[in-house]
């Protein structure tokens, strides 16, 4: 039988996916926007599975709030990427260094 | 057949968020995340939570990695330069990733266990007797959760604005409806009458 251990592990390793996602890509900021997509669905997954087992509803409405984040957070992001891309001709990571910080 | 299902489903979640994050070329790195979803849906399927893997099968595959995909297509950029690095990085990454995974699934994941927990609505379909997951969730939504609800959209409302504002732009050279010209012009100004004698002709 399938039980909140099963879920959490798959949980687990797509979380440390995104996260070697978002270190072996350093440079391409479009696969790190991919990268913390999949993080983010391994949160969603790890809320639905507690809120199935659990029997609390909360879980899942949660889980609905992380996707909205995660549209408007994939939504600015790509806008600000194509307006640097616009200036600069590049979206290497390591050339944003506009602002000197 | 359950535990057919969710092994099927896990397994392909695993192998195409690694291969999302490996792909040579970031469209088909797009293409993956795509599938990624659709199972992680399927997971979620399994454990009743019907309307959240609608969603999210409609909001990330129909709305954001469309989104995703028409970014890397529009945009010229040289990924191969953007892939300098990646070699190097790697033994040290998948040792770090190694050392963390090992540390969720045995200090995290396997310290719960079902034993305790009610078992899911394992079935796809509404739980017998109670109000199904749609109509469970609506309810929490449109009463406990009102006032989060009206701000994930005030949100979704700032986000729209904002990737409107930063990517409109004003363009040099291209002739544009001017309103306020076209509403001013009176008839006064763009014709007069004449009474031509026959013969005469028009001086215009």
């Amino acid at each position: 039988m399938i039980g909140i251990e099963h879920y959490l592990v798959v949980s687990s390793i797509l979380f440390v996916m995104g996260m070697l996602g978002i270190f072996l890509n350093r440079k391409n900021i479009i696969i790190i926007l991919m990268a913390i997509e999949l993080i983010l669905l391994a949160v969603n997954l790890n809320l639905v599975a507690f809120s199935a087992f659990l029997g609390d509803m909360t879980g899942q409405i949660f889980a609905m709030f992380v996707l909205t984040v995660a549209a408007g957070e994939a939504a600015i992001g790509l806008a600000i990427l194509v307006i640097y891309f616009r200036q600069r001709g590049t979206i290497a990571v390591d050339d944003v260094n506009r602002m000197k910080g | 057949m359950q535990i057919f299902a969710f092994y099927l489903f896990a397994s392909i979640v695993i192998a195409s968020a690694a291969f999302c994050i490996f792909a040579r070329n970031p469209v088909h790195s797009v293409l993956w995340l795509i599938l990624a979803f659709f199972n992680a849906a399927g997971l979620m399927l399994l454990v009743g939570a019907e309307f959240i893997a609608a969603l999210l099968v409609i909001v990330y595959v129909g709305a954001v990695a469309v989104l995703f995909l028409f970014v890397v297509m529009m945009l010229d950029i040289d990924f191969a330069e953007l892939r300098a690095g990646f070699m190097k990085n790697l033994p040290l990454g998948l040792v770090l990733a190694l050392i963390l995974a090992a540390e969720f699934v045995i200090f995290g994941a396997l310290s719960w266990s079902s034993e305790g927990m009610g078992e899911a609505t394992a079935v796809v379909g509404p739980p017998a007797g109670g109000p199904s997951n749609i109509e469970a969730l609506g309810t929490l939504l449109y009463t406990k959760y009102v006032f989060l609800f009206e701000a994930a959209g005030m949100i979704l409302l700032v986000a729209m604005v904002g990737a409107i504002v930063l990517t409109n732009r004003k363009r040099g050279g291209v002739r544009i409806q001017n309103i306020r010209d076209q509403v001013n012009r009176r008839p006064e100004d763009a014709t007069h009458n004449t009474q031509p004698e026959v013969g005469k002709g028009v001086e215009l």
